[in-house]
């Protein structure tokens, strides 16, 4: 038998209009974390969505635990013991984390009842043997993104799977969640279990990793010890030109006050914020999960009910009662929650980029001119997407998240608002984003950083406010920055 | 190489077209009497005021809502014009003192009726009970009112103006029809051209990014209903004008008619999809089906059977197109 638990050869996948993957080669041992790697739309959810049978490949064999394989169904690969953490999680909001967990797979008390006594057990067993703390009977709506995130994986080790295939588990985790992920990771590598690691973060890549394939444009580049390369050279492989500046962080000049937020108090998330932020400026919000940032940010939106606090903009008291009021005033939040509030799935790019300044258009609606300015930020941000017609729900997810920034770009906000702007995006785009942002900090406008990436925020920020259950802990200038003085205020310890 | 793509595309999807083509020449080869003047334009005065209560609908659905009232509302409306418009020579009027312009009454009429959107929308936009519930209760109590308002008698005996909009004709097409026209252009319009139509599209794609996106969602959910209703509220006037008496029993089950044409015309009861030309083809066919069928006689039992089957079948089809995207 072969040292290989799986083997991909010649997977070639066609959609309308594009070549997903064109020949692409991967293979696993068991026992072995191997990464996969490649820019935004390079094919890697795709090649793992053909082989646990959401795709059919056009052609190319995979051999799987020595038998060549062709699954139908995702219920097919998983009963054959190919289990998949998705990059857009799909919970079912209304029942609980446990109904979520064994959702079409109920243990039975006969064969018409559902035993929910033993799913709960299994579920709590489960939870312990994970060190995951989610109360099992919670509804899942009430979770948080990093919350139902664990649960997937939870969800995704319960099926004691051969192969655990993950796709940007970390993406909305924070730092300490990570590592407890990676506990996870190296318990399923003791029982042999192979997973296949995707995510867009070099670190994760060197610390968790035993091999990593390169894909390009659907095509493969290579497979490499993660011992044996670089991160430079990594980079250069996915991205095929040298990457020089991961922060491109200008100095600009910091202006007066534009918001300045007081005493806010919204619900048991936001208890008592304060901050103020100026033009050029960007002032980076640092948390665990829980902290309460989103939150903050989604009460000045007007997302949120505020129960106390004023908000000063540009030296008035203001009201925001909706989004729009906030848009309307230059205010302009980018959600952290793509899938459930950024896009319209059903809608084509051009819809979703200019949904938020449709007033500008007139009546009739000027398309050309929509069309323009679509196509200048596809041509901005470099949105790989076949066309301005293609539904948003068949564009990669990082290409998703560049649509969605076009959409905040496009209204000329005052003051941005980004939460977790580079989930999901690849070295190359984050980089150019980063530089965006800095430039719009250059011209002048203010922008809000909301990140968990400890690397993205210290190398992006002028300023940093650090939040734990509701409350600033602390603000610290970029000439003190430090992992350690960051964690102490995010664990709770103040000034 | 690229007109032949585009030509593919356009039959894909303008399928529905192409069925509506098909059905219409098969019609006319199994019945001699289908291809004439007269009953084409029965045909079509029939089907103008489903017509003009599924471009209100179609509003609705593709909000992922629903709206059930506009049957029980094209009976109220029928009602309030027909009361306010009978001739004045006529001894029983409903109310004998009463002698307004016909402009006047439909304008009363219209404005009482859309009451009944605006309350849909307040409730479904406001208080967030499902568009099911809250647009059932309205059906209610609209047909009740119109019941209460006439004593369930009809109202017989209409000014000639008022019927004219009804069973005339502007250079021999029926004026009922080019309302129907005029109403779906407008839908269509506003679909495609106007912000409100974008915002609706989003908002039944996932209401919760539009709102994110700044669009005032329950604003927007409130003129669905209004339109809807509004919609209605015409369809009633011309069902009065056209059969010459308002009467509360009159539209009963219209709406499931609008809901049908709607959705055999590709609108998506999951919300955000939604084009005009569908809706009109959906109208149409089921027009055209229910006509030949009378036509050749089949006992009227089996048109519903083929009717259900029609709507079932639509919406599989369009489900399958979506599946085999991915
Ligand atoms: N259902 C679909 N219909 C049409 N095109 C699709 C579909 N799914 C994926 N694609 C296209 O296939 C290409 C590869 O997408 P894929 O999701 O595999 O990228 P990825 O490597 O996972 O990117 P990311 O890092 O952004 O998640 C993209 O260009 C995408 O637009
Ligand atoms: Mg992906």
């Amino acid at each position: 038998m072969s040292e290989y638990i799986l083997e991909m050869t010649g997977i070639n996948k066609e959609f309308p209009g594009v070549k997903a993957l064109q020949d692409v080669q991967f293979n696993l041992k068991p026992g072995e974390v191997h990464a996969l790697m490649g820019e935004n739309g390079a094919g890697k959810s795709t090649l793992m969505k053909c082989l646990i049978g959401i795709y059919h490949r056009n052609s190319g064999t995979i051999i799987y635990d020595g038998q060549e394989i062709d699954y139908g169904t995702t219920s097919e690969a998983l009963n054959n013991g190919l289990s998949m953490i998705h990059q857009e999680l799909s919970p079912v909001p209304e029942r609980t984390v446990t109904e979520n967990v064994w959702l079409g797979r109920q243990p039975m008390k006969n064969k018409l009842m559902v035993d929910h006594r033993k799913m709960r057990e299994d579920t709590v067993k489960l939870f312990e043997q994970l060190n995951v703390v989610i109360n099992p009977d919670e509804k899942m709506k009430y979770l948080t993104v990093s919350q139902m995130q664990m649960v997937e994986i939870a969800k995704a080790v319960s099926y004691n799977s051969k192969i655990v295939i993950m796709d940007e588990p970390t993406s909305s985790l924070t730092e300490s969640e990570v590592s407890h992920l990676f506990d996870i990771i190296r318990m399923l590598k003791e029982q042999n279990v192979g997973v296949i690691y995707i995510s867009h973060k070099m670190e994760e890549i060197f610390q968790i990793c035993d091999r990593v394939t390169v894909m390009r444009d659907g095509q493969y580049v290579s497979t490499d010890n993660v011992s044996d390369i670089t991160m430079d050279q990594l980079i250069t492989k996915m991205v095929g030109r040298e990457l020089t500046d991961l922060f491109p962080k200008t100095e600009c000049e910091i202006g007066e006050v534009v918001l300045e937020v007081k005493d806010l108090k919204a619900g048991r998330m936001v208890k008592n914020v304060s901050f103020d932020l100026r033009r050029g400026e960007i002032l980076g919000f640092a948390g665990l999960v829980g902290a309460g940032r989103t939150e903050t940010m989604e009460a000045i939106f007007g997302l949120r009910k505020i129960e106390s606090g004023s908000i000063k903009y540009k030296g008035q008291e203001i009201h925001i009662k909706c989004p729009d009021d906030a848009i309307k005033l230059g205010i302009d939040y980018l959600t952290e929650d793509r899938r459930a509030k950024g896009i319209v799935g059903i809608r084509n790019i051009r819809d979703n980029t200019v949904l938020s300044c449709l007033s500008r258009y007139g009546t009739p609606l000027n398309q050309a001119r929509m069309r323009a300015d679509t196509q200048e930020y596809i041509d901005k941000l470099s949105t790989k997407t076949p066309s301005q017609e293609e539904e948003i729900k068949n564009l990669s997810g990082g290409n998703q998240q560049k649509v969605l920034l076009g959409r905040v770009l496009l209204t000329g906000p005052d003051v941005l608002i980004v939460d977790e702007p580079t989930r999901g995006i690849d070295v190359g785009a984050k980089s150019e984003i980063h530089a965006l942002l800095s430039q719009l900090a250059g011209e002048g406008k203010a922008v809000i950083m909301i990140s968990s990436e400890m690397p993205e925020i210290m190398g992006m920020s002028d300023r940093l406010v650090v939040m734990h259950e509701g409350d600033v802990t602390g603000i610290i200038d970029r000439s003190e920055f430090s992992q350690e003085l960051i964690m102490k205020f995010a664990t709770g310890v103040t000034e | 190489m690229k007109k032949e793509f585009d030509a593919k595309r356009f039959m894909k999807d303008n399928t529905i077209w192409v069925i509506f083509i098909a059905l219409f020449i098969v019609s006319a080869i199994a019945n001699r009497n289908f291809l004439t003047k007269a009953n084409i334009s029965s045909v079509l005065m029939t089907e103008s005021i489903i017509g003009i209560l599924a471009v209100g609908i179609m509003w609705c659905i593709l909000s992922r809502g629903i709206d059930l009232s506009p049957g029980a509302i094209v009976a109220l409306s029928s009602c309030i014009v027909a009361s306010l418009s009978q001739r004045p020579e006529y001894v029983a009027k409903m109310l004998p003192g009463v002698n307004l312009p016909v402009p006047v009454a439909i304008l009363i009429t219209v404005v009482i009726c859309t009451i009944f959107g605006i309350i849909n929308g307040a409730l479904i936009a406001y208080t967030k009970i499902p568009a099911f519930i809250a647009t059932l209760g309205t059906q209610l109590i609209a047909r009740a009112a119109a019941q209460l308002y006439t004593n369930a008698y009809p109202i017989p005996e209409l000014k000639p103006t008022l019927k004219f909009l009804g069973q005339g004709n502007i250079a021999s097409i029926p004026v009922i029809v080019i309302i129907f026209i005029c109403f779906a252009a407008v839908s269509g319009f506003m679909l495609t051209q106007t912000r409100f139509g974008k915002n609706v599209f989003a908002i039944g794609g996932n209401d919760q990014a539009a709102r994110v996106a700044g669009i005032r969602v329950e604003k927007n959910l409130v003129f669905v209903y209004v339109w809807s209703a509004f919609c209605a509220s015409v369809g009633g006037v011309l069902l009065a004008a056209r059969s010459g008496s308002g009467n509360s029993a009159a539209g009963l089950n219209y709406e499931l008619d609008a809901i049908a044409a709607a959705t055999v015309g590709g609108t998506s009861h999951t919300g955000g999809v939604c084009r005009i030309s569908g809706v009109i083809a959906g109208i149409l066919i089921l027009g055209v089906v229910k006509n030949i069928m009378l036509l050749v006689g089949i006992n009227p039992y089996w048109q519903q059977v083929v009717k259900g089957l029609i709507i079932i079948g639509s919406v599989v089809l369009d489900m399958r197109k979506n599946l085999r995207k991915d």
